[in-house]
């Protein structure tokens, strides 16, 4: 018990004196976690993919009807061919892209929206904290996915844009009850009583002094909103809500389950975007327990006593 | 009990504005779907269901928008939610307490049961800190609980009813061929059904009880009362389930009223892919055949259910947890 109060290696105290510019402590910290390292890792591949497919895979339209149909894996076709005789290997590094995009585009702007009432809620107090505090509570408990196979139904098959704004406007709560938490124990802190009485402006003392010694917290919001938006949104894409035209792994998953897949002997036509959505998930929940580790201390695994005392 | 005052006040606000999205959504969409849809039905279903839906979807009556929204309210609260287009003539409400059971019995079960392995699974982790379960069970459970529940229930189906030739049925709560009935037979042959589609949502949601629970325990070992309790020599056992998991628990049950929307989602495509005959199940279907009516009488209740099922948590917080009956 005693040996994890002293486990703070030199390294940490030297790095806290001579302040490193910032950043470094973070990446340091990744490179530390070995979830995060996997989770990190995992997420540069998916990015390579996204952006440049073209590098992985001879075939430029992964959704024509080019080759022959249902052909088993082989050398030309890894992963082998759909019903329709799609390569199914392209389809998955095309549809990389469209995950990614959803994900940190809803990632992105869940996690303002959430700053934005978690934290002015927090700060202003009083009535508006009420207002905004019972509207976040309503919206978490509100079950996300009926609301939005409505929304989708009335609003036609969707867009892109459609899907973003759907999944923004459903991610946001969680995020924002928990910055409203942490927001209000800073509240009362010196510092901000300190910055207070030199006469700073309400908005400087909320975006300089109060959000920089969050951004753990808002990191690990962005993390978790992309992984509700890459689970939510293949999900919609799977029950025909999404554009079952475009190159998704939503969209695969729904043609296969519509071709019965699995009865017909093509596990791998199920098997491999559900894997890849799944990989992708597990990427940004990797990166956000490894974040909670990092900015929690306690929660760090711990390290038994001379089995790795010389390795940092 | 100012507590529970409160939540009850929560409940009804929250309850009233799911009615007023339900209310305000095919209004508020552009290109009228209302009317699109009437233009569908018209010569297909008999005039006074025309007309009912007309009523409920505020298309060609000159009743002012108040107006609609008053009898909207009152029709709902009664549990008057119309009649269903894909099962005319017969109500929404008829077809949706055919479904209601099924979803309780299978995502109520499967959801409490989760909660509660989770819960232990983490208090044991979390209190052998760097143990062989600990040092297993936070990663795989990371990874578990980012896996789409579709997908995992798509694989079960692949390996225990396609590669093994049926082991296990994959298809609706119970053979059709069977009569339902209180038999031995018969629940069993439900209880056989339910095996894999609640083995999906066990599999999917016990990692984030898990996590949390452990991270709980966690910090919780490090309170001053742990150590007093070390220090009057009190047996393990005790200072693990009475002093360290008990206050652990609170937190965590906070969290799974909070979560169980999501989890109620997730459920929904489970009963999808298992075409198992829930209100997730008849939800889609519903959009499928733009069966407006019970679609959105059938988000009512789920919210509904998930509502209640937040309530009880909070009646069972304040029973555990005797500072929110003070505040």
């Amino acid at each position: 018990m005693s040996a994890s109060i002293l486990s703070g290696t030199p390294d940490d105290s030297v790095g806290t004196r001579q302040a490193p510019r910032r950043g470094a402590g973070l990446l340091r910290a990744v490179r530390g976690n070995r979830k995060a390292m996997v989770g990190a890792v995992l997420l540069l591949i998916f990015i390579v993919l996204s952006i440049a497919p073209q590098l992985f895979t001879s075939v430029s339209d992964p959704n024509a009807h080019e080759f022959g149909l249902v052909l088993p894996p082989s050398s030309a076709h890894p992963l082998g061919t759909t019903a329709f005789g799609q390569d199914i290997l392209a389809q998955l590094i095309w549809g990389t892209r469209q995950s990614l995009v959803i994900a940190l585009a809803v990632g992105g702007l869940a996690t303002v929206l959430s700053v934005l009432v978690g934290v002015s809620a927090a700060y202003l107090g009083g009535p508006v904290d009420g207002v905004l505090s019972g509207l976040t509570d309503l919206f978490l408990v509100i079950p996300t996915f009926p609301l939005i196979v409505v929304i989708a139904a009335y609003a036609g098959k969707g867009s892109l844009l459609v899907m973003i704004a759907v999944l923004v406007v459903t991610g946001w709560s969680y995020g924002a009850r928990q910055l409203r938490a942490q927001a209000l124990s800073l509240r009362n802190r010196e510092f901000l009583e300190s910055a207070r009485v030199r006469g700073e402006r309400r908005s400087y003392i909320i975006v300089n002094e109060m959000l920089p010694t969050m951004v753990s917290l808002i990191l690990a919001n962005f993390l978790g909103s992309a992984l509700y938006a890459v689970l939510t949104a293949a999900g919609l894409q799977f029950i025909g809500l999404g554009d079952n035209n475009a190159v998704s792994w939503g969209a695969m998953l729904h043609w296969a389950q519509s071709n019965s897949a699995l009865q017909a002997g093509q596990p791998l036509w199920v098997i491999a975007p559900g894997l890849c959505v799944a990989l992708l998930g597990a990427s940004f929940a990797l990166l956000n327990y490894a974040f909670d580790e990092i900015s929690n201390p306690a929660l760090r695994p711990v390290r038994r006593p001379r089995a790795r005392r010389t390795g940092s | 009990m100012r507590y529970l005052l409160r939540r009850l006040a929560f409940f009804v606000l929250t309850l009233w504005a799911a009615m007023t999205v339900n209310f305000a959504l095919p209004r508020l969409m552009p290109g009228d779907p209302a009317s699109a849809m009437m233009a569908r039905f018209h010569g297909r279903v008999n005039p006074e269901a025309i007309h009912a839906l007309e009523v409920a979807f505020g298309v060609d009556t000159h009743q002012s928008l108040w107006a609609q929204y008053g009898s909207y309210l009152g029709n709902t609260a009664t549990g008057n939610f119309g009649i269903s287009l894909t099962y005319f003539p017969l109500p929404v409400s008829t077809e949706i307490a055919q479904a209601l059971p099924w979803t309780l019995g299978l995502i109520g079960v499967a959801t409490v049961m989760a909660f509660l392995a989770g819960t232990f699974i983490g208090t044991v982790s979390g209190w052998r800190r760097g143990g062989v379960v600990d040092s297993v069970v936070p990663p795989v459970f990371v990874v578990t609980s980012a896996l789409p529940y579709f997908w995992v229930g798509m694989v079960l189906i692949l390996l225990f009813s396609v590669m093994t030739n049926g082991l296990l049925p994959n298809d609706g709560a119970y053979d059709i061929t069977m009569t339902p009935s209180l038999t031995p037979a018969f629940i069993g042959n439900v209880v056989q059904h339910a095996i894999l589609p609640a083995a999906t949502i066990l599999i999917t949601s016990i990692g984030g009880w898990i996590l949390t629970m452990r991270n709980n325990m966690v910090t919780v070992l490090a309170e001053d009362y742990v150590r007093m309790g070390r220090a009057k020599g009190l047996s393990n056992r005790r200072i693990m389930y009475q002093y360290a998991a008990r206050n652990a628990l609170l937190p965590n049950l906070t969290g799974f009223a909070m979560s169980l929307g999501f989890v109620v989602s997730g459920a929904i495509l489970v009963e999808y892919v298992f075409n198992y005959p829930g209100l997730g199940y008849m939800l889609l279907n519903a959009v499928n055949n733009l069966d407006y009516p019970l679609m959105q009488a059938l988000f009512l209740m789920i919210t509904v259910a998930v509502l209640v099922a937040v309530l009880l948590c909070d009646f069972v917080t304040a029973l555990l947890d005797p500072r929110t009956r003070g505040a």
